[in-house]
């Protein structure tokens, strides 16, 4: 089990640590006042990583060996330079430019590849570092593929990589998910890429298009470690679920109060079992009825609890973003934050949930400290 | 050679005391001040060397207007400075 939460803010990184139950205190401070997008603990080596965006000066990364205390800044993935007189425009009209807007995945490689990292970005490209952040590379394969530029901004202005899944039978199959702009599968550490979306639905294109694979506003992809076959998708029009790899994916129409929101986690260890937040869907973006819930599926989306003790159900407005939902190792302990600065944990799988701060900046990213 | 002044906001990040820098335009004195202090550029550069969008550098209280190649000329003795644009709040 973790006793040490990651929480990136508008205004900085938060070190939560578990005193005991139902006592999680922030233990440290890091970045105050810059907004820190995201963060990342690797298991393999201990190192800790976090993105910052500085608004005027660009986005940083820095990596911690020190579990916090100290931070050095590294390198960020930067794009190639556009050939000359390209001028590249996305599905909606928008010009697109080659540079790191925002990075919006970051992910440890496998334990046989100590030292590499991945990284999502803003607009729609993939790295690869193989030296614990010292250089990137583009992942020229995707970026590349005639079907990107199809792709557009779902929360944001551009395309973004947010979610990447290294399958745990092989370390060159990968899966990606990209707001907007589907779920890709790679068997070939990224030279070549396929869109697999069949049974997807985009309810906000014209109906001709709506199954269109690569027009899918995938809000967040996980996958199973244990049956790497299943895949969850949080989808900006509902929620589904694949048992074969995205050869097909299964639509869940009933899920608690809604089936809009952002964040998804699966269970470690049992396949069947998955998380989600809702909220009222996308023109408004509140939970349902001022009430904060936590939805669970423990067979598979046939049905699914909807937990809300100790989550406030009166007058609360946290949206929950696509990173801030958080599961650890064991499967039991789960925390997610909110926009409105509220974080909670359980430890036993929802059915009981513990405030652990109220007045933290907006929060963008949670993650358990393996 | 120029007078180059960094904004205050940037030294939290990375420590750019002003200082005297050889060049004949924007670029040359950027480049003189960077191979100094080589981690300032990405916070006043993009990864292709045009200035970010939210920063602005005035020469003697203009404005450079080539913000990609950063071209402007800057005269002996000139005044360089180096600051966030209001746009980006």
């Amino acid at each position: 089990m973790s006793d040490r939460v990651l929480v990136s803010t508008r205004k900085g990184l938060f070190t939560v640590d578990r005193r005991k139950l139902d006592q999680w205190e922030i233990a440290r401070t890091s970045f105050l006042g810059d907004n820190v997008s995201l963060a990342l603990a690797d298991p393999r080596d201990g190192a800790w990583y976090a993105a910052l965006d500085h608004g005027h000066f660009g986005v940083k990364l820095h990596r911690s060996e020190d579990q916090g205390a100290t931070w050095t800044e590294i390198a960020v993935p930067t794009y190639p330079e556009a050939p000359e007189g390209h001028v590249e425009k996305d599905w909606m009209g928008r010009e697109v430019p080659w540079k790191l807007i925002r990075i919006w995945a970051l992910e440890a490689g496998p334990a046989s590849r100590p030292g590499e990292l991945w990284a999502g970005t803003l607009p729609g490209g993939l790295f690869r570092s193989k030296d614990r952040g010292a250089t990137w590379e583009l992942l020229r394969g995707l970026w590349d593929h005639p079907d990107r530029i199809r792709w557009s901004g779902g929360g944001a202005d551009y395309a973004g990589l947010h979610s990447i899944c290294i399958d745990p039978r092989n370390p060159d199959w990968m899966a990606v998910g990209v707001s907007t702009g589907g779920v890709w599968f790679t068997r070939d550490a990224g030279a070549t890429w396929e869109c697999r979306g069949e049974g997807l639905r985009a309810d906000y294109v014209p109906p001709g298009q709506a199954q269109d694979p690569v027009l899918q506003d995938v809000h967040r992809l996980a996958q199973s470690q244990v049956e790497p076959t299943t895949f969850w998708i949080q989808h900006h029009n509902g929620i589904f679920v694949t048992r074969d790899e995205a050869r097909h994916w299964e639509e869940l129409k009933e899920a608690g109060p809604s089936i809009f929101g952002f964040p998804v986690v699966t269970h470690p260890k049992e396949p069947a079992t998955a998380w989600f937040v809702p909220a009222i869907k996308d023109e408004r973006r509140i939970p349902v009825g001022g009430s904060v819930a936590v939805t669970r599926t423990r067979d598979g989306g046939r049905t699914f609890d909807t937990l809300r003790e100790g989550l406030p159900q009166v007058h609360a407005y946290d949206l929950v973003y696509r990173h801030a939902l958080a599961i650890d190792g064991s499967g039991d302990r789960l925390a997610f934050g909110s926009t409105t600065g509220n974080l909670w944990v359980t430890e036993d799988g929802g059915d009981r949930w513990h405030a652990v701060a109220g007045h933290l900046p907006p929060i963008y990213a949670v993650t358990f400290v393996p | 050679m120029a007078h180059l002044v960094f904004t205050g906001n940037l030294q939290r990040h990375v420590p750019c005391p002003p200082g005297e820098y050889p060049g004949t335009c924007v670029a040359e004195v950027l480049e003189a001040a960077f191979r100094e202090r080589p981690m300032a550029r990405g916070y006043v550069l993009d990864e292709h060397g045009a200035l970010r969008h939210h920063m602005v550098v005035f020469v003697d209280g203009t404005a450079v207007s080539d913000r990609k190649r950063l071209g402007d000329p800057v005269g002996p003795g000139a005044e360089v400075y180096v600051m966030q644009a209001l746009s980006g709040g």
